[in-house]
């Protein structure tokens, strides 16, 4: 057996990674041709590099199959039923930060709080017969924020990419999505509301609670988590 | 753990008594459309209830309890007054509370009888109550009619009062509008200056989305109408948190609930409500003194149980669920009618596994 990190395959999020650990003495690397997922560990020994979907990260630690993890922390917790008794923040990675956020038609100029969304759904559902609809991929967060805010009469709509269009093609009339400069918001005429987030995200390196460490597999562990702390 | 053989066995055993008393046994689908339920309870039902998915029928939820398809049955088949009785699994998600079972068995009964609902009230009651007879009880009891008497007769706007009734099954937000209206909360800020400008829709940006602003308009209008009304009076105020902390055994509620009503009349007609049920129960020999009213009893969890609302639950075992709940639900009812005109009902369920488990550590 060995330690296996599960790091973000693809894109920034990748080099990234690669870079927080370098400055720590672990070197990460992919090998191969430039589409095989394999990876490669230098300056600890008995670790493996298992370069997959962030968004696959989270349930691969909750699984125990993989000892550590880099991914977000709204992945983490819009997927894991009770997220800290399965996963431990180890080290916040200080990139890759994003906030989940509600967002409206800037046009909706009587909508600033959660307060308005909530009178503005409760109209809308008496005008047009059912509930306003919101767009997210972010289920769990979205209804347990909308839940403890009090807001009545809306329903989410599931969107899987491209959320910040669905307002303009009339598939929802507001969105739930993570932003980090809300330029795409802008550019699609909305507007974030005022209260806090419901989540302000970041790359986080999480260690499994769940994953078996055995015999050599603790020094390499201890190794590497010594060097990187 | 209990044998579920047994508890299938004291459930059909509890449905047969139900069913000597009088009640129709029914059965109902497993499968439900989603969209019935989703209406009627919003996103928060998807944290209680499964769904699935079907090619053909769309979404589709396994039953979290027998209320809508019984009602729904009813309204199809059924004439008025009827009295059913069930047994079957109901399935619930647990994400707060993984240790609690996700599919269990629950035994109904329930009233469609307009003709007095007092008495309908203290038949389920005591029927419940009765079957569990040899388990020593705690018993609550509420009634939200008496709350949404109060909120109607409040001297403030239409509106605030519809906005204040739309949030009684959800308490926090009830305060926090409760206590804007009387002054004590601010304004938002981003209101204040929305309403201080003279032409808030002179703005250019782009008009997208179902939302017409004509809609932003109209609401507009609305927090103008809302902004020159005088705050709810501390007197009311006060009467209303008097009134939300009444918790006492029966009797004392009801005396506590005159006094209350004495300065807040428009609760009157609430009361005697109460006072009828409270005799309608005394006649069926329900120990009175042992059974408490909580005017706040029900609001998180009851959704359109909105007036007689009970809960059963083992002195020895405050832990565990409650083995019987029920209440009133003409609201559900009157939703659910393609007219919107319901019919008065009233039911409960038991859970035949906490009951076994309540009696096998000796209750």
């Amino acid at each position: 057996m060995t330690i296996k990190l599960g790091v973000p395959s693809k894109g920034r999020l990748m080099e990234k990674t690669f870079a927080w650990f370098a400055v720590r003495g672990v070197h990460l690397s992919r090998t191969g041709s430039d589409r095989e997922y394999a990876g490669a560990v230098t300056g600890v020994d008995g670790i493996d590099l298992v370069l997959m979907s962030a968004a696959e990260i989270p349930r691969e630690l909750a699984a125990g199959r993989i000892h550590l993890g880099v991914t977000g922390t709204d992945l983490v917790q819009e997927k894991l039923v009770g997220w800290e008794q399965r996963v431990k923040p180890f080290a916040e990675l200080g990139f890759g930060y994003a906030d989940l956020i509600l967002a409206v038609p800037k046009a909706w100029v009587d909508v600033d709080t959660l307060d308005d969304l909530d009178g503005a759904a409760a109209a809308f559902r008496a005008q047009h017969g059912f509930r306003m609809r919101i767009a997210t991929k972010y289920h769990r967060l979205v209804r347990g924020y909308l839940h403890a805010a009090g807001v009545a009469d809306y329903q989410l709509v599931d969107s899987q990419g491209a959320t910040e269009g669905t307002v303009k093609n009339l598939t929802a009339e507001a969105i739930a999505d993570i932003t980090s400069t809300g330029e795409t918001l802008r550019a699609n005429h909305l507007k974030i509301l005022q209260d806090p987030p419901v989540l302000r995200s970041q790359a986080t390196l999480f260690k499994s609670r769940n994953a078996l460490v055995t015999g050599s597999d603790r020094n390499a562990l201890d190794v590497l988590l010594s060097k990187i702390e | 753990m209990t044998d579920p053989c047994q508890i299938r066995a004291e459930a059909l055993r509890l449905r047969d008594t139900f069913a000597e008393q009088g009640a129709q046994v029914v059965e109902c689908a497993i499968l439900q459309p989603a969209e019935t339920l989703l209406d009627l309870y919003g996103e928060d039902i998807r944290t209680r209830a499964y769904v699935s998915n079907d090619p053909a029928r769309g979404e589709i939820m396994l039953r979290p309890d027998f209320t809508v398809p019984v009602v729904q049955m009813h309204m199809t088949h059924g004439a008025t007054p009827a009295r059913y009785t069930y047994a079957g699994e109901v399935f619930r998600r647990q994400e707060d509370n993984p240790e609690r079972p996700s599919e269990y068995l629950q035994v109904g009964y329930e009233v469609f009888d307009s003709s007095d609902p007092a008495a309908a009230d203290a038949e389920v009651f005591a029927t419940l109550y009765n079957a569990l007879g040899d388990i020593t009880l705690r018993a609550a009891t509420g009634d939200l009619s008496i709350l949404s008497a109060a909120v109607a007769g409040l001297r403030t706007s239409d509106a605030r009062k519809t906005a204040l009734t739309r949030h009684l099954w959800r308490p926090r937000r009830f305060r926090d509008l409760l206590d804007r209206y009387a002054g004590i909360k601010p304004v938002p800020k981003t209101r204040t200056t929305l309403l201080a400008e003279s032409n808030p829709l002179g703005h250019s940006f782009e008009d997208i989305g179902l939302r017409s602003q004509s809609e932003v308009a109209a609401r507009i209008e609305t927090l103008r109408a809302d902004a020159i009304n005088d705050p709810i009076s501390t007197i009311e105020l006060d009467l209303l948190n008097a009134l939300l902390k009444v918790r006492e055994t029966c009797p004392v509620a009801l005396e506590k609930l005159r006094d209350i009503a004495i300065d807040l009349p428009s609760i009157s007609g609430a009361v005697d409500g109460l006072a009828r049920r409270i005799e309608a129960m005394a006649m069926r020999d329900l120990p009175l003194d042992q059974i408490g009213f909580e005017a706040s009893y029900g609001r998180t969890t009851m959704e359109y149980y909105g007036g007689f609302v009970f809960g059963l639950t083992a002195k020895k075992h405050p832990g565990l669920p409650a083995l019987a709940t029920g209440g009133r639900y003409d609201a559900l009812c009157a939703r659910l009618a393609p007219g919107g005109v319901g019919i008065p009902a009233v039911g409960g369920v038991l859970r035949p596994d906490i009951l076994l488990q309540t009696r096998g550590s000796a209750a």
